[in-house]
């Protein structure tokens, strides 16, 4: 069967101006396979995959799909010709329903009426396929988990009969048992001969889910092969070019005073109990999986939502019903999950990001000194080793790794001493994440505190001194890290009466 | 897996989201109930006429801020196509043909409007600003800057006005004009497309999330094109109503048409960034508007008065919105 390539790219080329994107990158995929595509952020995943699904068209190379040249155009050819994408940020019309999402643009209809019946029969049978039966169909897709939303985006897919599904960081916002059905889902279309390829910056999932890869570095191909063949650090080599020694830096630092107290703490829909109290030099990080109330603890903690009980304290005062703006002049900075359209002005440029809360530094009379405050976003570039072209470009045009830095950077400027960090490494790359780590541990040297949430349990093992846990709401238990294992951390934060 | 959980209330307004729009109208009516000469026969046939032409141009509205866009040239539409349709009158073309050159009027400044908007990606709110100008000129052009007169017993008038009496039968002022049946019947028919055809769901889907829309094969430009034409369409069928109504053509006439429409449309359960809406809300958002105006001057309030309640009114629709959406969320 050497010849069941569903889909060969060979030679491709694109460029961007004077960037050179795509170098000659090669890549095959044999049908029922699980292809992982690995590379660093900027690597060219993207753009290749956007040649495949007909969003660019490249500058040179050929790809051919089951045998025979393809050139997909658009987005609707490459659908057309069996291939779905799924995107990171999920792509679903939030206030139609289930059923008309995973139909929407092949809407079962006769002169233009759409034939309702057959429509929740072709979902439905959808999602049993996938085993999801049980998912509501008519429910508008923006009251549905995340994880539900996957699903729906997943039988879209295989609703267009799609041979070959692209998937981009699926799990990236996923807890682990989402992640563990949606492996399973993965499997089934496998082994139904669908073929899919698979984007991650976790290397782990890669190799569990995957059968090959293909490693992209800097827009070429640098490796690929069997996923049996290889190893974890071979491929964090090919990926980065480099060896990462150490993923999690060696920082030593010593714990102080405590900073910070949180006494049973609830909202006004999450969290209902929340404990915890927080040290000059500690790195406190929170797991618990997607909906367990982390982010709008840390949220009331900045001010951002309301506190229904409980008391916060900072340095000994009691500071509970404060607005962000004091929480700032307190030395608090809050970095948020959602990084695209809350956490940056995206349309603004890099200075006015770093320096936006803390402009006083360089304002006189009123008026902003632009060479000032210049010189003081240069200082927090070099500091922590941002990659831009200049203080006057607009952070979109940043990879993510480089955008999370300016957002960690603006806290830095802003000179806090309590940091909240609420999944400060989603989907960033590798070599990104090791750099927020580092910085992390930098933080606690200096004596500030800092709060770590994160769905990516290695990440929370490797950086904190304590580690809380929660669970529908309620922070269960937190304890010294060395107290902790992966599988513990877990069953805690799945809690008793599981129901998934 | 459940992770909202749902209060009794928000289920059934996600579920019913005209119930509030109902409600609201329901409050208005009885708030001007006690009032004499308010709920009776021949007053709701007024009531009910003077909203035919807001309601006929909100089914087009409703459709474009579903889409995700807005419309600031309605009123200047209306005026061209009742000066259009006025000339049309003049030179004695059957009612059928004056009726079908408002609508190609209509649909024109429709096609204009749609082609810049999706053709050349630009804002519609500055867009249909422009035109809103471009159309206003046009009819003031088109009308030598003055009325457009004709004879007034001609059978165009009957739309909006019913004859004291037809072959020595007098007609009762309690029924409705032929008007109302036309803009009832519009709203039963654009209601149908929005919720029952390929195109109507797809203009939701393209407001909800636009790329998503694209990605899934919808081609959002055409599609928003035909939006547009449609609004257009329906604009020209607004401005015949006009045209009957003051038995003349107008070039200055329905300015400020703009903001009842989009206030019926909002006021009805639409919201402004697109996705959410409905036809039947809209109506009942330019039923509450006009009954409170009827009830007002029955009541005997002065005009100021009308307008800073109804503009109340507008920001607390809205409010109301706002919570409901909090409680979704």
């Amino acid at each position: 069967m050497e010849n069941s390539a569903r889909l060969q790219m060979r030679g491709v080329c694109k460029h961007f101006g004077a960037t050179q994107a795509l170098n000659n990158v090669n890549i095959e995929i044999k049908q029922g396979e699980v292809h992982a595509l690995i590379g660093e952020n900027g690597a060219g995943k993207s753009t290749l995959m956007k040649i495949l699904s007909g969003a660019y068209s490249p500058d040179k190379g050929d790809i051919i799909l089951e045998g025979k040249p393809f050139a997909p155009g658009n987005p609707l050819r490459a659908r057309k010709s069996g291939i779905a994408m799924i995107y990171q940020e999920l792509n679903l019309t939030p206030h139609l329903s289930a059923e008309e999402n995973i139909l929407l643009g092949e809407e079962p209809s006769r002169y233009g009426w759409i034939d309702s019946t057959r429509r929740h029969q072709l979902a439905q049978e959808a999602i049993d396929n996938l085993n999801y039966s049980h998912l509501p169909l008519e429910k508008p897709v923006h009251l549905l988990s995340l994880a539900e939303q996957q699903v729906i985006e997943i039988a879209r897919a295989s609703i267009g009969s799609a041979q070959l599904i692209i998937m981009d960081e699926p799990t990236s916002s996923l807890t682990n048992v989402d992640v563990a059905n949606l492996f399973s889902i993965i499997k089934k279309l496998r082994n139904q001969g669908t073929s899919i390829i698979y984007i991650s910056h976790f290397l782990e999932e890669c190799q569990e889910i995957a059968d090959r890869y293909t490693v992209l570095r800097d827009g070429v191909t640098v490796g690929n092969g069997s996923m049996s063949d290889v190893s974890f650090s071979e491929l964090i080599h090919l990926m980065v070019g480099r060896e990462i020694n150490e993923i999690f830096p060696e920082t030593p630092h010593t714990i102080g005073e405590r900073v910070m107290e949180v006494n049973n703490l609830a909202g006004s829909r999450k969290p209902s109990c929340v404990n915890f109290s927080l040290h000059k030099g500690e790195i406190f990080g929170v797991a618990g999986l997607v909906g367990a109330g982390r982010t709008e603890t840390v949220r009331a903690c900045f001010g951002l939502d309301d506190v229904a009980e409980g008391r916060i304290l900072i340095y000994g005062s009691d500071k509970t019903h404060s607005i962000p703006q004091k929480r700032l002049d307190d030395g608090v900075g809050f970095l948020s999950e959602n990084r695209k359209e809350e956490g940056l002005m995206l349309n603004l440029n890099v200075a006015e990001n770093l320096t936006t809360t803390n402009y006083c530094r360089f304002t006189r009379w009123g008026l902003i000194d632009i060479a000032k405050q210049h010189a003081s976003a240069k200082q927090m570039i070099d500091r922590l080793d941002i990659k831009i072209h200049g203080l006057s470009q607009s952070v979109n045009e940043l990879s993510g790794g480089n955008q999370q830095k300016i957002s960690l950077g603006r806290l830095l400027h802003h000179n806090a001493e309590i940091y909240i960090l609420d999944e400060p490494t989603r989907g960033i790359d590798i070599a990104s994440k090791s750099e927020i780590y580092k910085i992390m541990g930098e933080l606690a040297i200096e004596g500030k505190a800092v709060v770590f949430i994160s769905s990516y349990l290695p990440e929370l093992l490797g950086v904190c001194d304590t580690i809380g846990v929660m669970c529908r709401g309620v922070m269960q238990e937190s304890r010294p890290k060395a107290e902790w294992t992966e599988d513990e951390i877990l069953s805690v934060a799945i809690g008793q009466q599981a129901d998934e | 897996m459940n992770a909202v959980k749902e209060t009794k209330s928000s289920k059934y307004s996600t579920k019913y989201p005209i119930l509030g729009p109902i409600l609201g109208l329901v409050l208005v009516v009885l708030l001007f109930s006690k009032t004499r000469g308010f709920l009776t026969p021949n007053n709701i046939t007024i009531i009910l006429t003077q909203t035919v032409i807001v309601t006929i141009a909100s089914l087009g509205m409703t459709k474009i801020i579903v889409s995700g866009g807005i419309d600031l040239s309605v009123g200047a539409v209306v005026a061209f196509t009742s000066v259009l349709g006025a000339h049309a009158v003049s030179a004695n073309l059957p009612m059928a043909l004056v009726i079908i050159i408002a609508l190609i009027g209509g649909g024109l400044f429709g096609l204009i409007n749609g082609t810049i908007i999706a053709g050349f990606k630009m804002n519609p709110f500055i867009v249909t600003l422009g035109i809103m100008g471009v159309a206003r000129g046009a009819s003031k052009w088109l009308g030598k800057n003055q009325t457009v007169n004709y004879d007034p017993e001609l059978s165009i008038n009957f739309l909006m006005n019913n004859p004291s009496q037809i072959g020595g039968y007098e007609i009762p002022l309690w029924i409705p004009p032929i008007g109302v049946v036309v803009a009832l019947l519009m709203a039963v028919v654009i209601s149908t497309v929005m919720n029952k055809t390929v195109f109507g769901r797809h203009i939701y889907a393209i407001g909800s999330n636009e790329a998503t829309a694209r990605l899934c094969g919808i081609r959002t430009e055409f599609t928003k094109l035909k939006v547009y034409i449609f609004a257009g369409l329906l604009y020209g069928l607004a401005g015949v109503m006009q045209l009957s109504r003051l038995q003349q053509g107008d070039p200055t006439v329905a300015i400020g048409l703009e903001l009842d429409v989009i206030a019926a449309v909002v006021i009805g359960g639409a919201s402004l960034s697109g996705g959410t809406g409905s036809i039947f809300g809209a109506v009942i958002g330019a039923l509450i508007m006009a009954t409170l105006r009827n009830g007002s001057d029955q009541v005997g309030w002065p005009n100021y008065a009308q307008e800073i309640i109804i503009g109340l009114v507008i920001v607390l629709a809205v409010g109301l919105d706002r919570l409901r959406q909090r409680q979704i969320n």
